[in-house]
């Protein structure tokens, strides 16, 4: 069992409240996972930089100096700006592998939590209540988040074992349910020369989404192929740069439940997540259908609410 | 009428104290306000007490029911009315899945659709459902009737026994050992019952009967009153 929130905001002028209706909406859900719980949330960012979202178990001796240290091997201006565990670095945009490979160096204990224009993730081992104010998650602002709360039933109990995860710039995943093929398809993706840290299944259902859009799928479109693909039980909530989608494996026996107002798109685990939200009791409520992938989008290029399946 | 917070004042008290209600109690009819999607609200209740939800709830909502009418004015998780015995149960709204899972009797009417696994192991249970259901609805049902206005989903009636399926609309696919039968008269009767009193409007010729070809499980017609 695992909990899953969502929030895609429609209209912006909610952003300010982002953080602070998401972790109403993560609190909630203890209930369903109390061993870990994180958030990804696409906030600000600047024309030209790259953000990465690092964590350290050493966090005072690994972050001290760390922008500094970091821009003289990559000769650029890197700031960096630490809450808790985690830091955010901004760094020239394009230059994400040489920093990856120069943090190995110079950093040897720090984990890439998620990088992107906008993307944040804040993850960690603990009550959802204690992971929110250890990161202060209710202060956050941004066009959409996505948080989880984890009860582990695949793989060890640890931060890097904790979701949302990132495998490729500004996408990230959470999942309830556990996939039953992701030893072969790790070796597959890593073969085809995708990154994945651990020995998580949904890290690979995430890389797995990474490589189709890699090879030139939308998000719908990998999604969609993840059906196929993929074996197990999955309610999975995806989020883009600009972008926010639902699928459920033909079973669908995860639970979800999916809000739409004016204002925004919500999904939660249960009704229960979604009580607070404003105009909640006027929302179109409805469970998601099974083997069918449901897609938004701040690109206006596309319909704001689309049914990509 | 007894109007309880549940909110304010708590899960274990609202269902502690209904289920204290004995068949001669004097407070009949109970509303329980802000119920906020919590789980396992009214259940277990053995009176002919009427409780209405005003809102909608989550998991196992009027589960093992006895006796009493629970109305949601809202929609419900899954579970709802699992394990029924008798009573009735009307969600306004739609329900998600396993609703009336192994229920042994009573009435479980669904205004809305209800999703995947409506009615599965129903031992007796009627359950109408004035929308659509999901897939594998009716799997292992024994007895019982299931009755939906809409349309069904994939793998209706997978390895039934012997409840009826009556559905108005569409299927998407039965499932294994599950026919569709011929409509008698008797099981008319069956139908425009159910439909009346469960508040739908739809004439019992409009529908198509499904039930077990029976090649999937020891069924012997010398034993038929048994089932």
């Amino acid at each position: 069992m695992c909990g899953i929130v969502g929030l895609f905001l429609k209209d912006q002028s909610l952003a300010p409240e982002l953080g602070n209706m998401l972790t109403d909406m993560l609190i909630t859900m203890t209930d369903r996972g109390p061993d870990s719980a994180g958030i990804a949330i696409y906030g600000d960012g600047a024309q030209g930089k790259t953000k990465i979202t690092l964590q350290s178990p050493n966090a005072e001796s690994d972050f001290a100096n760390l922008a500094e240290d970091l821009g003289k091997s990559l000769g650029a201006t890197v700031t960096q700006n630490d809450i808790s565990t985690h830091t955010v670095l901004e760094i020239p945009a394009g230059q994400f592998e040489a920093a990856r490979d120069a943090l190995a160096e110079i950093r040897p204990d720090v984990r890439i939590m998620s990088r992107g224009d906008t993307l944040e993730i804040y993850k960690e081992v603990g009550l959802p209540k204690d992971v929110a104010e250890r990161f202060n998650l209710s202060g956050m602002t941004g066009t959409h988040g996505i948080g989880h709360t984890r009860m582990a039933t695949e793989s060890a109990v640890t931060t890097m074992g904790a979701h949302p995860f990132n495998t490729g710039s500004d996408q990230c995943l959470v999942h309830n349910g556990s996939l039953s093929n992701h030893n072969s398809l790790r070796r597959k993706l890593r073969r085809e020369g995708v990154v994945i840290q651990t020995e998580n299944d949904t890290e690979v259902g995430a890389a797995y989404l990474t490589w189709k859009m890699m090879n030139g799928a939308s998000l719908g479109e990998a999604l969609e192929s993840s059906l196929d693909d993929l074996d197990g039980f999955f309610t999975f909530v995806v989020g883009t740069k600009d972008g926010f989608g639902v699928v459920r494996d033909p079973i669908a026996c995860k639970p979800a439940v999916m809000a739409e107002t004016d204002q925004y798109v919500a999904f939660g685990s249960e009704y229960r997540a979604l009580v607070n939200l404003p105009g909640i009791e006027d929302a179109r409520v409805w469970e998601p259908e099974p083997a069918t992938v449901y897609f938004w989008t701040h690109n206006d290029s596309t319909t704001p609410s689309q049914k990509a399946a | 009428m007894q109007t309880y917070d549940l909110e304010a004042d708590g899960l274990r008290g609202m269902n502690s104290i209904l289920q204290a209600q004995s068949g001669e109690t004097n407070q009949t009819s109970w509303e329980i306000v802000n119920p906020k999607g919590s789980h396992a609200i009214a259940v277990g209740l053995d009176a002919p007490i009427e409780v209405t939800v005003k809102g909608s709830t989550g998991y196992y909502c009027a589960g093992m029911n006895q006796q009493a009418t629970v109305h949601v004015v809202g929609s419900v998780g899954p579970g709802v009315a699992e394990n029924m015995m008798s009573g009735t149960v009307i969600i306004d709204g739609d329900a998600s899945q396993y609703a009336g899972a192994t229920g042994h009797g009573g009435l479980l009417v669904i205004k809305g659709n209800a999703s995947s696994r409506c009615g599965i192991s129903m031992k007796g249970i009627d359950i109408v459902v004035h929308g659509n259901i999901g897939h594998m609805s009716a799997f292992m049902a024994q007895a019982g009737n299931l009755v939906v206005c809409g349309d069904a989903g994939d793998a209706l009636g997978d390895s039934l026994y012997e409840a009826r399926l009556f559905v108005r609309g569409s299927v998407k696919s039965l499932g294994a050992d599950c026919v569709e039968k011929e409509m008698r008269h008797e099981h008319l009767e069956i139908l425009a019952d159910l439909l009346e009193r469960a508040g739908a409007d739809a004439k019992p010729e409009e529908f198509k009967r499904y039930g077990s070809a029976r090649q999937l499980y020891n069924f012997d017609v010398d034993n038929a009153a048994a089932y």
